[in-house]
């Protein structure tokens, strides 16, 4: 049995790379200072990185469970921490504690499905993990298409990963949108949730959705408007946590708590708690 | 049942050999628990300010410390290791708290820190005799008249008397001299009497459950109720079974301390992120408040609230307003 280790009490990590996505996103790879990858996750489970001095917060994992290395985070400089992890440089230590949360359903409601993907913005950092663990588990699921969207095209993230390995793959389809017109763009222009309802996606598709809360607003209400059923969308929540043990008591919403019963929720679990997100 | 005159209680204390805390009044005559020595007075008040959750679950303490240098860092792990000690003259409902605060501390993942204070605590109850009209500890199943706890005391005009629940309460009183039953019974007898007229001895919480979640949160009188809320956070503060935390760093020059401290849900940053802010109003934090304690905490806990009863948001809110004014106002008919 492993050693009893206080939940609250991080371990150490090493950033051993950091890649600039966009102005604002990095992705950052991080191992334990033996090396080796921390521990291992499901994908859409989170982990609690900080920078002492400055503080903790909570990440979604970027990187898929079937990278053996090192987990990847793809951050967003958009506050203390993050403004923080954006200045250094690599080779700099960090404390890492986690997997939180319950992970997407890829081994269970996900098996044989033909998904589709829908991301907007920074949101796409969650879905990436799942995408390479459908990649690298091929077999076990059917078509996917991949929609993806952002302010511009330097603001999508992963762009080399996308249009160098995700488009090239025989049965997954990938559309790329940027909100606005750029002269070096030749691809979709306008914003995440049009562009789904004009792909018009068949219903008995599973759906996993991740964005900012207006793209999921309006992309659910094409969905709906197209026949879906919200037992097979998908999303992600976020909310403020200090503990992610379920203990702190912030991240609720009812009586569900995100770091631990989310933050991957179905949107049938979702319409049963509170409009409080 | 053992007895133990009043008169010898600092003698008896003091042949504990372990360090004990009683509720004691302070200088400014508000009763807080106390690390007794000799000298130092039981209360005669009926309760103290702040609840015994103080020592389970301090206002602030240290979790771990970090020393970074260029682009190294040191974790420092320094935890203390309790010693047995004594809680003694815990009201009922400070009592069935520790047992609220166990089903978060104590869940999956354990919280150490806690568990270690919990695991070497003997904890001593004292029955009430006065309960005053703030008390609705009944209205929760809570029986202020017998107590739980490791031993259960009863105080009289003259004497102690004791009744060990544990194995590890038998232990502490095993010196003193056997006591006649009577006194207690009677004792007993006149203080359900009190607790069986408490004004809000018998709030009607029907509806405040998982099932009734949405009626509940949607309810329109929400508004009403929090509208005159300053969002201080004293009822936070003093509640015994409040448990929210954050978690926050301070730097000495040397390390940087991380520590955790008691947050409020009443506070506007409770659960502002740069993504935004899910509660913007009072009223969504005054409604998150309430509908933990009587609605989300016992679906999440086999039906247990998240309130014992204890009055002291009653006492202490400034504006009147409390989760009794709540309960009758959106819950049960039976609340007249």
């Amino acid at each position: 049995m492993a050693e009893y280790r206080e939940p609250l009490i991080p371990m150490l990590g090493v950033v051993t790379a950091i890649r600039t996505d966009t102005p604002d996103v990095k992705t950052f790879t991080v191992t334990g200072l033996d090396g080796k990858k921390p521990f291992v996750h499901i994908p859409g489970q989170c982990a609690m990185l900080s920078i002492p001095g400055v503080g903790e917060a909570l990440f979604s994992i970027t990187s898929s469970p079937t990278k053996e290395d090192a987990l990847e985070f793809s951050i967003k400089k958009c506050g203390c921490v993050t403004d923080w992890l954006h200045a250094m440089e690599p080779g700099q230590q960090i404390t890492i504690r986690g997997p939180y949360g319950s992970g997407f359903p890829v081994d269970t409601d996900f098996r044989g499905k033909d998904l589709v993907f829908v991301a907007g913005g920074i949101g796409l950092a969650p879905l990436h993990s799942v995408i390479n663990y459908v990649r690298a588990n091929r077999a076990n699921y059917g078509k996917v298409d991949i929609v993806y969207g952002s302010r511009s095209m330097q603001d999508l993230v992963d762009f080399d990963e996308i249009l160098n390995e995700w488009s090239k793959e025989e049965g997954i389809t990938v559309h790329l949108t940027i909100d606005r017109e750029q002269p070096e763009w030749k691809g979709h222009v306008g914003f995440v949730p049009n562009y789904v309802k004009e792909l018009g996606f068949d219903t008995s598709r599973t759906v996993v959705m991740c964005g900012p809360p207006i793209m999921i607003k309006f992309t659910l209400a094409g969905l709906m408007e197209l026949g879906f059923d919200k037992s097979n969308i998908y999303t992600t929540l976020e909310m403020k946590m200090k503990c992610a043990l379920g203990k702190c008591g912030r991240c609720n919403i009812g009586t569900k708590y995100i770091c631990k019963d989310g933050p991957v929720f179905r949107l049938d679990q979702l319409d049963e708690l509170p409009d409080e997100y | 049942m053992k007895k133990l005159p009043i008169t010898e209680l600092d003698s008896f204390l003091k042949s504990l050999n372990m360090p004990v805390y009683l509720p004691s009044d302070d200088p400014s005559g508000q009763a807080k628990f106390t690390r007794w020595a000799e000298g130092v007075q039981l209360t005669q008040q009926l309760n103290t300010v702040r609840s015994a959750k103080d020592l389970f679950f301090p206002q602030m303490e240290n979790l771990v410390d970090f020393k970074v240098q260029d682009q190294k860092i040191e974790i420092i792990e320094h935890r203390n290791v309790s010693e047995n000690f004594v809680i003694f003259g815990v009201r009922a409902c400070d009592a069935a708290a520790f047992e609220i605060l166990d089903r978060v501390f104590l869940s999956d993942p354990v919280d150490g820190y806690y568990k270690e204070r919990r695991d070497h605590a003997l904890i001593v109850t004292m029955a009430c005799s006065a309960p005053e009209e703030t008390c609705f500890c009944t209205a929760f199943g809570i029986d202020a008249a017998d107590p739980k706890g490791d031993v259960t005391a009863w105080k009289t005009e003259d004497s102690f008397f004791f009744r060990a629940n544990t194995g590890k309460g038998e232990k502490l009183i095993a010196g003193l001299a056997d006591g006649d039953e009577s006194a207690v019974q009677a004792q007993q007898a006149q203080t359900r009497e009190i607790l069986s007229k408490l004004p809000n001895g018998k709030l009607d919480l029907t509806g405040f459950d998982g099932a009734h979640m949405m009626e509940k949160f949607n309810d329109s009188r929400w508004k009403e109720l929090s509208e005159a809320c300053l969002g201080c956070g004293t009822c936070t503060f003093v509640c015994p079974t409040c448990q929210c935390y954050d978690v926050r760093e301070f730097n000495t020059g040397d390390t940087i301390q991380r520590f955790r401290c008691w947050d409020s849900c009443m506070y506007s940053d409770f659960t502002k992120m740069s993504a935004g802010q899910p509660r913007p109003t009072q009223l969504e934090r005054f409604r998150q408040r309430f509908m933990h304690k009587l609605v989300y905490f016992p679906d999440n806990n086999d039906g247990v609230y998240g309130c014992v009863g204890c009055g002291r948001c009653l006492q202490k809110c400034p504006i009147h307003m409390n989760i009794v004014k709540v309960a009758k106002t959106i819950g049960g008919e039976g609340n007249g």
